[in-house]
Protein backbone atom coordinates (compact mmCIF):
# COMPACT_ATOMS: atom_id res chain seq x y z
CA UNK A 1 0.00 0.00 0.00
CA UNK A 2 1.17 2.97 -0.93
CA UNK A 3 2.46 5.29 1.86
CA UNK A 4 0.32 9.07 2.86
CA UNK A 5 2.23 11.76 1.89
CA UNK A 6 3.21 14.45 4.42
CA UNK A 7 4.13 18.19 3.30
CA UNK A 8 8.51 17.99 5.33
CA UNK A 9 7.15 21.67 6.11
CA UNK A 10 3.62 23.13 7.31
CA UNK A 11 2.52 26.10 4.60
CA UNK A 12 5.60 26.76 2.43
CA UNK A 13 4.37 24.93 -0.41
CA UNK A 14 0.43 23.39 -1.58
CA UNK A 15 -0.35 21.10 -4.28
CA UNK A 16 -4.14 21.64 -3.36
CA UNK A 17 -4.82 22.17 -7.17
CA UNK A 18 -3.00 19.18 -8.36
CA UNK A 19 0.15 21.26 -9.27
CA UNK A 20 3.21 21.83 -6.91
CA UNK A 21 3.06 26.01 -5.80
CA UNK A 22 5.56 27.69 -3.34
CA UNK A 23 3.27 29.90 -0.78
CA UNK A 24 4.75 32.59 0.20
CA UNK A 25 3.38 36.41 0.98
CA UNK A 26 3.40 39.24 -1.13
CA UNK A 27 3.11 42.99 0.11
CA UNK A 28 -0.02 44.41 -1.18
CA UNK A 29 1.65 48.25 -1.56
CA UNK A 30 5.04 47.39 -3.00
CA UNK A 31 4.45 44.19 -4.31
CA UNK A 32 7.44 42.42 -3.28
CA UNK A 33 7.51 39.24 -2.78
CA UNK A 34 8.96 36.66 0.07
CA UNK A 35 9.80 33.35 0.72
CA UNK A 36 9.22 31.86 2.94
CA UNK A 37 6.49 33.64 3.60
CA UNK A 38 6.70 36.58 5.64
CA UNK A 39 3.68 37.47 7.78
CA UNK A 40 5.54 40.46 10.44
CA UNK A 41 6.50 43.81 8.26
CA UNK A 42 7.05 44.53 4.83
CA UNK A 43 10.93 44.47 4.38
CA UNK A 44 11.28 46.89 1.55
CA UNK A 45 12.66 50.30 2.99
CA UNK A 46 11.43 52.41 0.53
CA UNK A 47 7.68 51.53 0.81
CA UNK A 48 4.97 53.12 2.02
CA UNK A 49 3.07 50.51 3.46
CA UNK A 50 1.99 50.57 7.51
CA UNK A 51 4.41 48.38 8.31
CA UNK A 52 2.24 46.26 10.71
CA UNK A 53 1.35 43.27 8.52
CA UNK A 54 -1.44 43.97 7.10
CA UNK A 55 0.12 44.54 4.29
CA UNK A 56 1.47 41.41 3.44
CA UNK A 57 -0.97 38.92 1.71
CA UNK A 58 -0.49 35.04 0.99
CA UNK A 59 1.23 34.71 -2.72
CA UNK A 60 1.72 31.20 -4.64
CA UNK A 61 4.99 31.71 -6.65
CA UNK A 62 5.14 31.29 -10.17
CA UNK A 63 6.57 27.48 -11.11
CA UNK A 64 9.39 28.00 -13.19
CA UNK A 65 12.93 30.11 -13.39
CA UNK A 66 16.58 29.61 -14.83
CA UNK A 67 19.22 28.18 -12.70
CA UNK A 68 21.30 30.84 -11.62
CA UNK A 69 23.89 28.41 -9.54
CA UNK A 70 23.98 24.60 -8.69
CA UNK A 71 25.83 22.33 -6.96
CA UNK A 72 25.87 18.82 -5.13
CA UNK A 73 26.21 16.97 -1.68
CA UNK A 74 28.81 14.32 -2.16
CA UNK A 75 29.38 13.51 1.62
CA UNK A 76 26.18 13.21 3.95
CA UNK A 77 25.47 15.85 5.90
CA UNK A 78 24.94 16.30 9.33
CA UNK A 79 21.49 16.19 11.17
CA UNK A 80 18.89 17.30 11.05
CA UNK A 81 18.91 16.22 7.24
CA UNK A 82 17.72 12.61 7.01
CA UNK A 83 19.89 10.77 4.55
CA UNK A 84 19.28 7.24 3.89
CA UNK A 85 21.67 4.25 4.57
CA UNK A 86 23.95 4.16 2.37
CA UNK A 87 24.39 8.15 1.29
CA UNK A 88 22.49 9.26 -1.61
CA UNK A 89 24.22 12.11 -3.01
CA UNK A 90 21.82 15.09 -4.57
CA UNK A 91 21.91 18.37 -6.28
CA UNK A 92 20.58 21.77 -4.97
CA UNK A 93 19.78 24.34 -7.35
CA UNK A 94 19.51 28.26 -7.13
CA UNK A 95 16.80 29.31 -9.72
CA UNK A 96 16.43 32.48 -10.65
CA UNK A 97 12.79 33.39 -11.23
CA UNK A 98 11.64 36.03 -13.81
CA UNK A 99 7.99 37.41 -12.44
CA UNK A 100 9.21 37.32 -8.57
CA UNK A 101 12.66 38.36 -9.68
CA UNK A 102 14.50 36.40 -6.47
CA UNK A 103 16.53 33.05 -6.62
CA UNK A 104 15.31 30.23 -5.01
CA UNK A 105 17.16 27.06 -3.64
CA UNK A 106 15.73 23.90 -3.71
CA UNK A 107 16.77 20.18 -4.45
CA UNK A 108 16.84 19.23 -7.99
CA UNK A 109 14.95 15.99 -8.70
CA UNK A 110 16.69 12.57 -8.20
CA UNK A 111 18.14 11.22 -11.28
CA UNK A 112 20.23 14.38 -12.37
CA UNK A 113 23.72 14.66 -11.91
CA UNK A 114 25.66 18.43 -12.12
CA UNK A 115 26.55 17.35 -15.36
CA UNK A 116 23.04 17.48 -16.66
CA UNK A 117 22.85 21.12 -15.32
CA UNK A 118 23.95 24.46 -16.67
CA UNK A 119 23.55 28.02 -15.50
CA UNK A 120 20.46 29.65 -17.29
CA UNK A 121 18.63 25.88 -17.77
CA UNK A 122 14.95 26.46 -17.68
CA UNK A 123 13.65 24.40 -14.74
CA UNK A 124 10.02 23.56 -13.15
CA UNK A 125 8.85 23.50 -9.68
CA UNK A 126 8.25 19.49 -8.79
CA UNK A 127 7.14 17.72 -5.86
CA UNK A 128 9.37 15.11 -4.72
CA UNK A 129 10.46 12.60 -1.37
CA UNK A 130 12.77 14.15 1.55
CA UNK A 131 12.67 11.37 3.02
CA UNK A 132 10.28 8.00 3.87
CA UNK A 133 9.70 6.32 7.53
CA UNK A 134 7.37 4.04 8.77
CA UNK A 135 4.60 6.54 8.44
CA UNK A 136 4.83 8.24 5.73
CA UNK A 137 6.58 10.12 2.53
CA UNK A 138 7.91 13.08 3.51
CA UNK A 139 7.64 15.63 0.87
CA UNK A 140 9.17 19.00 -0.54
CA UNK A 141 9.41 21.26 -3.48
CA UNK A 142 12.21 20.22 -6.04
CA UNK A 143 13.60 21.67 -9.10
CA UNK A 144 13.19 19.94 -12.36
CA UNK A 145 15.01 20.69 -16.02
CA UNK A 146 12.37 20.99 -18.86
CA UNK A 147 12.90 22.23 -22.36
CA UNK A 148 12.97 25.83 -22.87
CA UNK B 1 51.27 59.78 9.09
CA UNK B 2 48.72 62.40 10.57
CA UNK B 3 46.10 61.01 13.08
CA UNK B 4 42.43 61.10 11.91
CA UNK B 5 40.33 61.85 14.70
CA UNK B 6 38.99 57.86 14.41
CA UNK B 7 42.30 56.23 14.26
CA UNK B 8 43.23 53.82 17.28
CA UNK B 9 46.54 52.41 17.81
CA UNK B 10 47.10 48.41 17.42
CA UNK B 11 49.83 48.43 20.75
CA UNK B 12 49.76 44.24 20.90
CA UNK B 13 48.86 40.96 18.83
CA UNK B 14 48.86 37.75 20.00
CA UNK B 15 47.33 34.45 18.82
CA UNK B 16 47.14 30.52 19.79
CA UNK B 17 48.14 28.54 16.83
CA UNK B 18 45.03 26.80 14.92
CA UNK B 19 44.98 23.38 14.97
CA UNK B 20 42.91 20.76 16.41
CA UNK B 21 44.22 20.52 19.91
CA UNK B 22 41.26 19.12 21.81
CA UNK B 23 41.34 21.69 24.53
CA UNK B 24 38.70 24.06 25.52
CA UNK B 25 38.43 27.41 23.49
CA UNK B 26 39.25 30.03 27.02
CA UNK B 27 42.54 28.53 26.75
CA UNK B 28 43.57 29.07 23.88
CA UNK B 29 41.94 32.82 24.10
CA UNK B 30 44.26 33.29 27.02
CA UNK B 31 47.14 32.21 25.45
CA UNK B 32 47.00 34.67 22.91
CA UNK B 33 45.58 37.23 25.06
CA UNK B 34 48.54 37.07 27.00
CA UNK B 35 50.53 36.97 23.73
CA UNK B 36 49.12 40.72 22.74
CA UNK B 37 49.53 42.13 26.36
CA UNK B 38 53.29 41.11 26.33
CA UNK B 39 53.86 41.96 22.90
CA UNK B 40 52.15 45.65 23.55
CA UNK B 41 54.27 45.90 26.98
CA UNK B 42 50.71 46.17 29.26
CA UNK B 43 49.65 44.48 32.36
CA UNK B 44 46.36 43.52 32.46
CA UNK B 45 45.14 45.04 34.91
CA UNK B 46 45.85 48.53 33.22
CA UNK B 47 43.17 47.02 30.77
CA UNK B 48 39.96 49.16 30.73
CA UNK B 49 38.00 47.27 28.36
CA UNK B 50 37.88 43.90 27.48
CA UNK B 51 35.81 42.80 24.08
CA UNK B 52 35.13 39.11 23.73
CA UNK B 53 34.11 37.46 20.89
CA UNK B 54 31.22 34.82 21.18
CA UNK B 55 31.17 30.83 20.26
CA UNK B 56 28.21 29.19 20.33
CA UNK B 57 29.52 25.78 19.80
CA UNK B 58 31.34 26.20 23.65
CA UNK B 59 27.60 26.24 25.26
CA UNK B 60 26.83 29.19 28.29
CA UNK B 61 31.20 30.40 28.17
CA UNK B 62 31.41 30.32 24.99
CA UNK B 63 27.79 33.05 24.89
CA UNK B 64 29.51 35.24 27.09
CA UNK B 65 32.78 35.35 26.15
CA UNK B 66 34.44 38.68 27.35
CA UNK B 67 33.33 37.87 31.02
CA UNK B 68 34.90 34.32 30.38
CA UNK B 69 37.98 35.89 29.40
CA UNK B 70 38.15 38.04 32.13
CA UNK B 71 37.67 35.13 34.99
CA UNK B 72 40.74 33.36 33.43
CA UNK B 73 43.00 36.47 33.11
CA UNK B 74 41.67 37.08 36.43
CA UNK B 75 38.97 39.83 37.58
CA UNK B 76 40.39 43.50 37.20
CA UNK B 77 37.33 45.51 37.22
CA UNK B 78 37.58 46.33 33.94
CA UNK B 79 34.48 46.74 32.26
CA UNK B 80 33.04 44.22 29.26
CA UNK B 81 31.44 43.06 26.30
CA UNK B 82 30.31 40.03 24.38
CA UNK B 83 29.74 39.70 20.99
CA UNK B 84 28.43 37.50 18.04
CA UNK B 85 28.38 37.79 14.69
CA UNK B 86 29.07 34.48 13.32
CA UNK B 87 32.48 35.09 11.20
CA UNK B 88 32.49 38.71 12.01
CA UNK B 89 32.48 38.35 15.82
CA UNK B 90 35.76 39.78 16.67
CA UNK B 91 35.13 42.51 14.06
CA UNK B 92 32.18 43.39 16.31
CA UNK B 93 34.25 43.44 19.48
CA UNK B 94 37.25 45.27 17.52
CA UNK B 95 34.36 47.91 16.81
CA UNK B 96 33.11 48.08 20.74
CA UNK B 97 36.34 48.70 21.77
CA UNK B 98 37.21 51.36 19.28
CA UNK B 99 33.75 52.85 19.82
CA UNK B 100 34.94 53.06 23.99
CA UNK B 101 38.46 54.15 22.73
CA UNK B 102 37.33 57.03 20.83
CA UNK B 103 34.13 57.69 23.01
CA UNK B 104 37.39 58.96 25.77
CA UNK B 105 35.48 55.91 27.75
CA UNK B 106 39.19 54.08 28.24
CA UNK B 107 42.59 53.79 26.54
CA UNK B 108 43.47 50.15 26.86
CA UNK B 109 41.34 47.42 25.60
CA UNK B 110 41.70 44.22 25.15
CA UNK B 111 40.15 41.90 22.08
CA UNK B 112 40.05 38.36 22.33
CA UNK B 113 38.12 35.40 20.31
CA UNK B 114 38.78 31.53 20.62
CA UNK B 115 37.28 28.51 19.13
CA UNK B 116 37.26 24.62 19.50
CA UNK B 117 35.35 23.74 16.13
CA UNK B 118 34.43 20.17 15.66
CA UNK B 119 35.20 17.88 12.75
CA UNK B 120 33.42 17.93 9.55
CA UNK B 121 30.40 20.29 8.31
CA UNK B 122 29.30 22.63 10.59
CA UNK B 123 25.61 21.90 11.61
CA UNK B 124 22.98 23.77 13.63
CA UNK B 125 22.06 24.15 16.96
CA UNK B 126 21.11 21.07 18.44
CA UNK B 127 17.39 20.15 18.97
CA UNK B 128 14.21 19.94 16.77
CA UNK B 129 14.29 23.74 15.77
CA UNK B 130 10.94 24.11 13.34
CA UNK B 131 11.12 28.15 13.35
CA UNK B 132 14.99 28.56 12.70
CA UNK B 133 16.41 29.16 8.90
CA UNK B 134 19.74 27.24 9.78
CA UNK B 135 17.88 24.45 11.20
CA UNK B 136 15.65 24.59 7.86
CA UNK B 137 18.09 24.80 5.27
CA UNK B 138 20.16 21.17 6.92
CA UNK B 139 16.63 19.74 7.30
CA UNK B 140 14.52 20.67 4.46
CA UNK B 141 17.59 21.41 1.39
CA UNK B 142 20.52 19.23 3.27
CA UNK B 143 22.26 23.05 2.42
CA UNK B 144 25.60 22.87 3.98
CA UNK B 145 27.89 25.04 3.84
CA UNK B 146 29.88 23.72 1.19
CA UNK B 147 26.90 23.82 -1.07
CA UNK B 148 26.87 27.77 -0.52
CA UNK B 149 29.92 28.11 -1.06
CA UNK B 150 30.15 25.94 -4.54
CA UNK B 151 26.95 27.55 -5.53
CA UNK B 152 29.35 30.47 -5.74
CA UNK B 153 31.95 29.07 -7.64
CA UNK B 154 29.62 27.18 -10.33
CA UNK B 155 28.13 31.20 -11.26
CA UNK B 156 31.86 32.74 -11.47
CA UNK B 157 32.85 29.99 -13.85
CA UNK B 158 29.62 30.55 -15.90
CA UNK B 159 29.77 34.28 -15.55
CA UNK B 160 33.75 35.19 -15.37
CA UNK B 161 35.26 31.69 -17.14
CA UNK B 162 36.83 30.91 -13.79
CA UNK B 163 38.61 27.48 -14.07
CA UNK B 164 39.21 24.17 -11.38
CA UNK B 165 42.59 25.30 -12.18
CA UNK B 166 42.33 29.23 -10.98
CA UNK B 167 40.63 27.63 -7.99
CA UNK B 168 43.77 25.15 -7.60
CA UNK B 169 45.71 28.30 -8.28
CA UNK B 170 44.39 29.94 -5.06
CA UNK B 171 45.14 27.16 -2.83
CA UNK B 172 48.33 26.46 -4.29
CA UNK B 173 49.32 29.75 -3.70
CA UNK B 174 48.17 30.61 -0.11
CA UNK B 175 49.46 26.97 1.04
CA UNK B 176 52.96 28.59 -0.16
CA UNK B 177 52.50 32.06 1.83
CA UNK B 178 51.82 30.07 4.94
CA UNK B 179 54.79 28.00 5.16
CA UNK B 180 56.33 30.04 7.20
CA UNK B 181 53.59 31.23 9.49
CA UNK B 182 53.89 29.88 12.69
CA UNK B 183 50.04 30.09 13.63
CA UNK B 184 49.25 28.74 10.57
CA UNK B 185 47.52 24.95 10.83
CA UNK B 186 48.68 23.63 7.98
CA UNK B 187 52.37 24.17 6.87
CA UNK B 188 52.77 22.19 3.81
CA UNK B 189 53.17 22.82 -0.26
CA UNK B 190 50.22 21.84 -1.96
CA UNK B 191 50.24 21.32 -5.49
CA UNK B 192 47.53 21.61 -8.07
CA UNK B 193 47.63 17.84 -8.91
CA UNK B 194 46.58 17.29 -5.07
CA UNK B 195 43.92 19.88 -5.30
CA UNK B 196 42.72 17.96 -8.84
CA UNK B 197 43.26 14.42 -6.95
CA UNK B 198 41.21 15.29 -3.73
CA UNK B 199 37.59 14.17 -2.89
CA UNK B 200 34.70 16.32 -4.52
CA UNK B 201 33.09 17.48 -1.43
CA UNK B 202 30.44 19.55 -3.51
CA UNK B 203 30.85 19.83 -7.05
CA UNK B 204 32.73 21.92 -8.25
CA UNK B 205 34.59 22.41 -5.27
CA UNK B 206 37.49 19.67 -3.64
CA UNK B 207 38.33 18.98 -0.23
CA UNK B 208 41.42 21.44 -0.78
CA UNK B 209 39.21 23.77 -2.02
CA UNK B 210 36.82 24.19 1.09
CA UNK B 211 38.90 25.90 4.31
CA UNK B 212 39.10 23.26 7.69
CA UNK B 213 37.44 24.03 10.91
CA UNK B 214 39.82 24.34 13.68
CA UNK B 215 40.59 25.69 16.80
CA UNK B 216 42.59 28.75 17.62
CA UNK B 217 42.90 32.32 19.25
CA UNK B 218 43.36 35.70 18.15
CA UNK B 219 43.56 38.42 20.41
CA UNK B 220 44.53 42.51 20.07
CA UNK B 221 45.53 45.46 22.66
CA UNK B 222 44.02 48.95 21.11
CA UNK B 223 44.46 52.26 22.32
CA UNK B 224 44.31 55.67 22.12
CA UNK B 225 46.92 57.38 19.89
CA UNK B 226 47.95 59.47 22.45
CA UNK B 227 47.96 56.20 24.79
CA UNK B 228 50.35 54.26 22.15
CA UNK B 229 52.44 57.62 22.09
CA UNK B 230 52.90 58.33 26.02
CA UNK B 231 53.85 54.39 26.38
CA UNK B 232 56.60 55.32 23.92
CA UNK B 233 55.24 54.07 20.35
CA UNK B 234 55.78 57.03 18.40
CA UNK B 235 54.53 55.75 15.40
CA UNK B 236 52.01 52.43 15.92
CA UNK B 237 49.84 50.48 13.57
CA UNK B 238 46.52 51.97 13.18
CA UNK B 239 43.34 50.70 12.71
CA UNK B 240 41.71 53.60 10.43
CA UNK B 241 38.08 52.21 9.38
CA UNK B 242 35.89 49.50 10.33
CA UNK B 243 32.93 48.71 8.35
CA UNK B 244 30.31 46.19 9.51
CA UNK B 245 27.34 47.49 7.28
CA UNK B 246 24.79 45.46 6.16
CA UNK B 247 23.86 44.83 3.29
CA UNK B 248 20.96 47.39 1.28
CA UNK B 249 17.85 46.02 -0.09
CA UNK B 250 17.28 43.90 -2.21
CA UNK B 251 19.99 41.92 -1.57
CA UNK B 252 20.08 39.69 -4.52
CA UNK B 253 22.78 37.18 -3.90
CA UNK B 254 21.92 33.89 -1.44
CA UNK B 255 23.92 34.40 1.82
CA UNK B 256 23.77 31.45 4.34
CA UNK B 257 21.74 30.32 5.91
CA UNK B 258 19.08 32.16 3.38
CA UNK B 259 16.64 30.03 1.66
CA UNK B 260 15.98 32.86 -1.12
CA UNK B 261 16.71 35.92 -2.09
CA UNK B 262 15.13 39.59 -1.41
CA UNK B 263 13.35 40.39 -4.84
CA UNK B 264 14.16 43.05 -7.01
CA UNK B 265 10.45 43.83 -7.87
CA UNK B 266 9.50 46.71 -6.24
CA UNK B 267 13.15 48.62 -6.20
CA UNK B 268 16.36 47.44 -7.98
CA UNK B 269 19.04 45.87 -6.51
CA UNK B 270 21.69 48.66 -5.46
CA UNK B 271 24.61 49.44 -7.09
CA UNK B 272 26.95 46.94 -4.97
CA UNK B 273 26.35 43.83 -3.64
CA UNK B 274 27.21 43.11 -0.02
CA UNK B 275 30.37 42.25 0.08
CA UNK B 276 31.75 45.01 -1.98
CA UNK B 277 29.62 47.57 0.09
CA UNK B 278 31.41 45.73 3.52
CA UNK B 279 35.05 46.88 1.59
CA UNK B 280 33.52 50.61 -0.08
CA UNK B 281 32.49 51.87 3.49
CA UNK B 282 35.69 51.11 4.93
CA UNK B 283 37.73 52.90 1.77
CA UNK B 284 35.26 55.90 2.35
CA UNK B 285 36.22 56.00 6.06
CA UNK B 286 39.83 55.76 5.98
CA UNK B 287 40.00 58.07 2.82
CA UNK B 288 41.94 55.34 1.05
CA UNK B 289 41.29 53.51 -2.20
CA UNK B 290 42.25 49.92 -3.32
CA UNK B 291 45.26 51.64 -5.28
CA UNK B 292 46.66 52.03 -1.96
CA UNK B 293 46.77 48.94 -0.63
CA UNK B 294 50.02 47.00 -0.17
CA UNK B 295 48.19 44.01 0.63
CA UNK B 296 45.06 42.38 1.89
CA UNK B 297 43.90 39.55 4.08
CA UNK B 298 40.35 38.03 2.54
CA UNK B 299 38.38 35.13 4.15
CA UNK B 300 39.00 32.37 1.44
CA UNK B 301 35.97 30.09 3.18
CA UNK B 302 36.61 28.07 -0.56
CA UNK B 303 39.32 29.19 -3.38
CA UNK B 304 36.65 30.33 -5.35
CA UNK B 305 35.81 32.69 -3.41
CA UNK B 306 38.83 34.29 -2.96
CA UNK B 307 38.52 35.41 -6.89
CA UNK B 308 35.15 36.73 -5.72
CA UNK B 309 37.02 39.43 -2.95
CA UNK B 310 39.47 40.75 -5.31
CA UNK B 311 36.35 42.19 -7.38
CA UNK B 312 34.88 43.20 -4.18
CA UNK B 313 37.47 44.93 -2.67
CA UNK B 314 38.18 46.83 -6.05
CA UNK B 315 41.65 45.33 -6.62
CA UNK B 316 40.23 44.67 -10.50
CA UNK B 317 37.14 44.93 -11.98
CA UNK B 318 34.37 42.54 -11.69
CA UNK B 319 35.19 39.44 -14.67
CA UNK B 320 38.99 40.35 -13.38
CA UNK B 321 39.80 37.78 -10.59
CA UNK B 322 41.08 35.17 -13.02
CA UNK B 323 43.49 37.29 -15.35
CA UNK B 324 44.96 38.97 -11.79
CA UNK B 325 45.45 35.89 -10.33
CA UNK B 326 47.07 34.35 -13.87
CA UNK B 327 49.00 37.84 -13.19
CA UNK B 328 50.68 36.75 -10.17
CA UNK B 329 49.79 40.45 -8.83
CA UNK B 330 48.13 38.42 -5.87
CA UNK B 331 51.35 36.50 -5.01
CA UNK B 332 53.31 37.43 -2.38
CA UNK B 333 56.44 39.78 -4.46
CA UNK B 334 53.41 40.35 -6.85
CA UNK B 335 51.77 44.29 -6.50
CA UNK B 336 48.98 43.63 -3.98
CA UNK B 337 49.60 40.01 -2.37
CA UNK B 338 46.26 38.63 -1.01
CA UNK B 339 46.43 36.31 1.84
CA UNK B 340 50.13 37.05 2.95
CA UNK B 341 49.49 35.13 6.44
CA UNK B 342 48.31 32.04 4.10
CA UNK B 343 44.41 32.82 4.51
CA UNK B 344 41.57 29.78 5.83
CA UNK B 345 43.49 27.78 3.21
CA UNK B 346 46.23 27.49 5.55
CA UNK B 347 44.61 27.77 8.90
CA UNK B 348 41.05 27.08 8.71
CA UNK B 349 37.91 28.61 10.71
CA UNK B 350 37.98 28.84 14.15
CA UNK B 351 35.15 31.71 13.52
CA UNK B 352 35.16 34.24 16.60
CA UNK B 353 38.70 34.50 16.07
CA UNK B 354 39.29 35.03 12.48
CA UNK B 355 38.90 38.54 12.09
CA UNK B 356 41.15 39.44 15.23
CA UNK B 357 43.55 37.02 13.52
CA UNK B 358 43.10 39.23 10.03
CA UNK B 359 44.01 41.93 12.04
CA UNK B 360 47.07 40.43 13.81
CA UNK B 361 48.08 39.30 10.60
CA UNK B 362 47.77 43.32 9.60
CA UNK B 363 50.16 44.05 12.55
CA UNK B 364 52.87 42.27 12.38
CA UNK B 365 53.06 42.70 7.80
CA UNK B 366 53.06 46.65 8.86
CA UNK B 367 55.34 46.51 11.30
CA UNK B 368 57.70 44.29 9.16
CA UNK B 369 57.82 41.40 11.58
CA UNK B 370 56.16 38.80 9.25
CA UNK B 371 59.02 36.81 8.63
CA UNK B 372 59.39 34.23 5.95
CA UNK B 373 55.84 35.77 4.73
CA UNK B 374 56.88 39.69 5.04
CA UNK B 375 54.87 42.17 2.13
CA UNK B 376 57.56 44.55 0.82
CA UNK B 377 57.07 47.95 2.55
CA UNK B 378 53.48 47.31 3.53
CA UNK B 379 51.55 50.50 4.42
CA UNK B 380 48.15 49.74 4.00
CA UNK B 381 45.80 46.74 4.23
CA UNK B 382 42.65 45.66 4.18
CA UNK B 383 40.84 42.76 6.37
CA UNK B 384 37.53 41.79 5.20
CA UNK B 385 35.41 38.73 6.05
CA UNK B 386 31.81 37.79 5.64
CA UNK B 387 29.95 35.96 8.52
CA UNK B 388 26.60 34.35 8.56
CA UNK B 389 22.98 36.23 7.36
CA UNK B 390 23.88 39.86 6.91
CA UNK B 391 27.03 39.97 9.04
CA UNK B 392 31.02 40.96 7.78
CA UNK B 393 33.24 42.95 8.21
CA UNK B 394 36.15 45.32 6.29
CA UNK B 395 39.21 46.94 8.58
CA UNK B 396 41.78 48.65 7.15
CA UNK B 397 45.14 49.76 8.74
CA UNK B 398 47.88 51.56 8.22
CA UNK B 399 51.50 52.44 9.56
Amino acid sequence: MQKEQRPAVADWFTTEDGAIRLQGSRCNTCGTPYFPRNTLACRNPYCAAPKDGSELAEYLFSTRGRIWSYADARYKPPAPYISPDPFVPYVVAAVELEVEQMVILGQVVPGFTVDDLAVGMPVELALGTLYADEEAEHTVWMWRPVND
Amino acid sequence: MTDTNRDIAVLGAGMHQWGKWGRNFVEYGLVAARAALADAGVDHRDVGYIAGADTIRNGYPGFVAGATFAQALGWSGARISSSYAACASGAQAIANARAQILAGLCDVALVIGADAAPKGFFQPVGGERRDDPDWLRFHLLGATNPIYFALYARRRMAMHGATLDDFAAVKVKNAKHGLNNPYARYRKEVSAEEVAASAIVSDPLRLLDICATSDGGAALVLTSMEFARRHGVADPVRIRALSTVTPTFPKTVLDLPDFATDSAVAFAEPPRAFRSAIAHAAYEEAGLGPADLSFAEVYDLSTALELDWYEDIGLCETGGAEALLRSGATTLGGRVPVNPSGGLASFGEAIPAQAIAQICELTWQLRGQADGRQVEDARAGIAVNQGLFGHGSAIIATR
